[in-house]
């Protein structure tokens, strides 16, 4: 058994690439040992900055010898059939046998030694090689075909046990010598093989394992924080990010001028992170600490003085022009700031982002005024419940808790910060940091004196931004972000410009999610075409005006009347994907959406939520099955029942029929009521008293009596009681 | 650089590169004599990156970015600067070494300092060029960008030149450890490199904000546009290619008066580019050089 070392020198490899190169190469080798016939015991893959390493343990010295029988053509055959045999296989007819009057050729392909097989896999995985961009370089790259790397090539390390796998790829011919650390040890370092690969590289200030630098860092990093009485704020990306840039990381802390940190220290430390690759440390409070560890690539001379005063130098500059843009931001009041967004388009067509800004003021302001948004009273957030255990019924709406004065003083906050949302985009810090949007505002707003609910809702507006973000429940914070996403969805759909397929470039799948997301988690009772109804009046405020001709109204109104056709079903749709991601089963939703004329969420959730409980109950189980039975019997019979509760039987009723009559007399009103007040579990309950009478009435009761007035009594009684089912929830959707 | 015995002034450091770069078989050119953003658009690095023919050249090339102004008052900003250039095709096997050859030259010590090559893909999307390459590192700081040309007006580099783009004032800054660009030592006797220029900084970036004519801009960037047409009818493209340039210079004074929207902008840009791949292209035709 032999071990296989390879080694591919370049030049840097960018840090993001080489976790997938390791697998690719893993990958691809495997393949060509398949391929071969060979298989290693063990296959170990490694990557610096310069060097992707593969190391095979436990080849054999050759691949097996197989034999395989080819069928040829009949001896009756023309002799040019034999003729285009023989050269296929390269034999001669004395080498053929014969059987049956077919010609069969044996062919024995004997073992080849592993090193051939190597020579001639590596430069077939090296020209292979799916780096996500590569590049052609030197003189070969006169031909547009010349070899591709990540970066130009340097050399090749190949050997099996101690001797060199001989071949060539472009101008690189492989060997057993490589080189180690840049500055280090930059001359020729000759191997024995895999044996020794890993040591003599370390012995040259070359890691070759890239875990073993990840763990220097993560370690270093903390060490170098705790010594300095500070804690380092973890961050496994710039980690993995260091480790891909060094070949002998080296953790270093270094300081920097205290006054900076009156810029907002998620300023900082974007900053550091993104242009400096350096982490973050706080001090024993848990605020930003004054200081910085950066991982350098070489054990310096003097102990890396020079290079943390040069760091610390150059993060000096990048936080001088931080605080140069933060000074002249906060200069600027953001009311001012705001007037220029009528500057910049939001869509060619729908107008500007002060036209957007204007909309969604309206719009923040209508969901106070409506007490659709109210104070923190009102906006208790869902209690967590598990699942099965009752629903809460839910709040009235909360229009009636808040004074008049109260209310317009919120709707007053809720404007304010919807004008001022937006101002910071045209910051210099956010121009500097786009993803810094809305925190900026936030940090100016309260530095200008504005309400700090104002500040924070300009902070959090854009909130929740995906799947599991925190959701704002502030009210003033609510009112905006809801506005925010609200008018961005009207408006696209106004200009008829939904996501398609996985086209969403305006994100509105994303934006309506967060519509879900604010009313579901703040129980808001909010109608989605009266909310539509206000968010297309801003739409009318831009388009309509006194003069305009009849054709552009008319598209006006078309459009207007698209929206209320299509973005409702966009919100089921989101609702129904937000639901079953959350683990509510699919078919109790479209029980509930198959009733239809439902335009309030929260409602239909709490309905869907009850019917989840019951439908998981002994009670709710077998009246869905009677349910079921019953349906079906209407169904085969095609009955349509006229329901006439004054019409009178002509006969006596059994007893069950009897019982089930009044069964349903009590729970047809009683589950009005409950639906009537979104008593959803009150409703599951009046049904629930129906199971016992259903289950007696088919086993006593005959429905499919000679009599035709006692069979159509009957299947009038299942119609009625598939009816009084049917106010709740369409039980024909729902599976079991 | 505090471990340096003696720091090299801003000339020196001129010096010591030019001497370094000639030692190794480049011409020593002269700036090109119009306006531009970057170093890469000399002919000497654009036109000549095109084509199968050898070319070695070095060269300071002064850079007009008006949006970077800032009235002299931000000591790491400047609407003019410098840029030193190499340009190597085909690029040597070894240019890495030579190029740390260069800060070596410069008085860096690598025993202590920390030199990285950072992935970062060089574009630029008003010539149609594109390179692989890094920043490089000096102790956190960018002190060269280092390319290897893969296409140049939207022709592949045949063969590839190897670019190297080092900022003078940082690469000045850093080896004299000063905090401002304008305290830099300009010529080892006093002289500092605010005295040189910070008054053109001031009113450089007053004209460029808020001075400069923009009807005069806009004209001149239509008859830059024309005249570059005019040239490629007249199969000249050399002076098509130095129309390309002013009308690339004259939008980015656009930019600096704010006169141009975000929608107009990509408009612009584009069409810079196809000027600059004109005269590319009329430059590969006129050398007989298929693409």
């Amino acid at each position: 058994m032999s071990d296989f070392l390879l080694e591919i020198l370049s030049e840097e490899i960018p840090a993001r690439m080489q976790a997938k190169a390791r697998a690719d190469l893993a990958r691809l080798f495997e393949a060509e040992l398949n391929t071969a016939g060979l298989s290693a015991q063990g296959i170990e893959t490694y990557v610096t900055p310069r060097r992707l390493v593969l190391i095979a343990r436990g080849l054999p010295q050759e691949t097996a010898a197989t034999s395989e029988e080819l069928k040829g053509p009949r001896t009756s055959a023309p002799p040019q059939a034999l003729e285009g045999f023989l050269r296929k296989t390269g034999l001669s007819q004395d080498q053929l046998s014969e059987r049956d009057g077919i010609w069969f050729a044996n062919l024995e392909k004997p073992g080849r030694a592993t090193v051939e097989v190597l020579a001639e896999a590596i430069p077939a995985i090296v020209r292979a090689f799916p780096w996500p961009k590569s590049m052609r370089w030197g003189a070969a790259s006169l031909a547009t075909e010349s070899l591709r790397w990540v970066r130009p090539l340097q050399g090749i390390v190949a050997m099996l046990d101690e001797k060199v796998v001989d071949f060539e790829i472009g101008d690189v011919r492989s060997g057993a010598a490589t080189i180690g650390h840049r500055f280090r040890h930059p001359g020729p370092i000759t191997l024995g093989g895999a044996s020794d690969y890993l040591e003599k590289l370390k012995a040259c200030h070359v890691i070759v394992d890239q875990d073993e630098r990840a763990r220097i860092i993560r370690d270093g990093a903390a060490a170098a924080a705790s010594a300095a009485g500070l804690t380092l704020v973890e961050d496994e990306g710039l980690v993995l990010e260091n480790a891909g840039l060094t070949e002998w990381p080296v953790p270093l802390l270094g300081q920097f001028d205290p006054s900076f940190l009156q810029v907002p220290r998620e300023v900082i430390q974007l900053t550091m992170r993104t242009n400096q690759k350096y982490f973050a440390a706080t001090d024993g409070q848990g605020a930003l600490a004054p200081a910085f560890i950066c991982v350098a690539n070489i054990d310096a001379a003097d102990g890396g003085q020079a290079i943390v005063h040069g760091n610390q130098k150059v993060l000096a500059a990048r936080l001088s022009d931080a605080k140069f843009f933060w000074e002249h931001d906060l200069a600027v009041p953001l009311g001012q700031q705001a007037e220029k967004l009528s500057q910049i388009v939001f869509h060619e067509k729908l107008g500007t982002v002060a036209d957007k800004v204007d909309r969604v003021a309206k719009l923040a302001r209508w969901l106070v005024e409506e007490g659709i948004v109210g104070t923190d009273a009102n906006l208790t957030a869902r209690p967590e419940r598990s699942r099965g255990a009752p629903a809460p019924a839910l709040e009235p709406r909360p229009s009636t808790t808040l004074g008049t004065s109260e209310v317009g003083q919120l709707a007053d906050l809720a404007e304010r910060a919807a004008r001022l949302a937006k101002a910071d985009l045209v910051t210099q810090m956010v121009g500097e940091f786009p993803e810094l949007q809305g925190l900026i505002g936030g940090y100016i707003a309260a530095a200008q004196d504005e309400d700090p609910q104002v500040a924070e809702a300009i902070r959090d507006h854009y909130k929740p931004v995906g799947q599991g973000d925190e959701v704002p429940t502030a009210p003033v914070t609510v009112a905006v972000s809801l506005a925010d996403k609200f008018d961005t969805l009207v408006s696209f759909f106004y200009a008829d410009m939904p996501p398609t397929g996985s086209k969403d470039p305006f994100a509105l799948r994303r934006a309506a999610l967060g519509v879900l997301e604010l009313l579901t988690h703040n129980s808001l009772r909010l109608s989605l075409w009266e909310g539509i109804t206000h968010g297309l009046k801003g739409m009318t405020d831009l388009r309509v005006f006194p003069e305009m001709p009849d054709q552009a109204f008319e598209a006006h109104s078309k459009a207007m009347q698209a929206t209320f056709k299509s973005l409702p079903d966009f919100f089921a749709d989101r609702l129904k994907v937000q639901q079953r991601e959350a683990g509510v089963r699919h078919d109790l939703i479209d029980a509930v959406f198959a009733l239809g004329g439902e335009d309030d969420l929260v409602r239909l959730l709490a309905r869907v939520r009850a019917l989840q409980s019951f439908v998981e109950t002994p009670d709710g189980t077998d009246l869905l099955a009677g349910y079921k039975r019953a349906a079906n019997i209407l169904k085969k019979e095609n009955w349509t029942a006229e329901q006439d509760e004054n019409k009178t039987l002509s006969y006596t009723p059994e007893n069950a029929e009897d019982v089930l009559i009044a069964a349903l007399d009590s729970a047809e009103p009683e589950a009005a009521a409950a639906v009537e007040r979104e008593d959803f579990e009150g409703a599951m309950r009046a049904l629930a008293t129906l199971r016992r009478p259903v289950d007696a009435f088919f086993n006593e009761v005959t429905v499919n009596d000679p009599d035709p007035a006692k069979r159509e009594a009957r299947l009038d009684l299942l119609a009625r009681m598939r009816a009084a089912v049917h106010r709740v929830a369409d039980f024909s959707r729902i599976e079991g | 650089m505090a471990s340096a015995p003696t720091s090299l002034s801003f000339q020196q450091l001129i010096l010591t590169l030019h001497h370094y770069w000639s030692d190794r078989g480049c011409l020593i050119l002269q700036p090109y004599d119009m306006e531009m953003g970057a170093g890469t658009f000399h002919t000497a690095t654009t036109l000549r990156a095109l084509g199968p023919d050898p070319w070695n050249a070095a060269f300071v090339q002064p850079c007009r970015r008006p949006t970077d102004g800032r009235y002299g008052e931000n000591p790491n900003r400047l609407q003019h600067y410098y840029q030193y250039q190499v340009i190597l095709k085909p690029s040597p096997p070894d240019l890495q070494d030579l190029y740390l050859g260069s800060l070596a030259a410069i008085g860096i010590d690598f025993e202590k300092h920390d030199i990285r090559f950072v992935e970062d893909d060089w574009e630029s999307p008003t010539l149609g060029a594109w390179g692989l390459g890094w920043e490089v590192w000096c102790d956190g700081m960018e002190v060269t960008q280092f390319t290897y040309f893969q296409q140049m007006g939207g022709f592949d580099c045949k063969p590839v030149a190897g670019e190297l783009t080092y900022g003078l004032e940082r690469l000045a800054m850093y080896v004299q450890n000063k905090d401002s660009l304008f305290d830099l030592d300009f010529n080892g006797r006093g002289v500092t490199y605010g005295d040189v220029f910070l008054e053109n900084e001031r009113q450089m970036s007053k004209w460029n904000f808020e001075v400069a004519d923009t009807e005069t801009l806009f004209d001149l960037f239509r008859k830059a546009a024309a005249e570059c047409e005019n040239c490629l009818a007249n199969d000249l493209p050399i002076p098509a290619y130095e129309q390309a340039i002013k009308a690339s210079h004259t939008f980015n004074l656009l930019q600096a008066r704010g006169v141009i929207s975000v929608a107009e902008r990509q408009a612009y840009i584009g069409r810079v580019r196809d000027l600059a791949k004109g005269a590319c292209a009329a430059w590969m035709q006129k050398n007989g050089w298929a693409a």
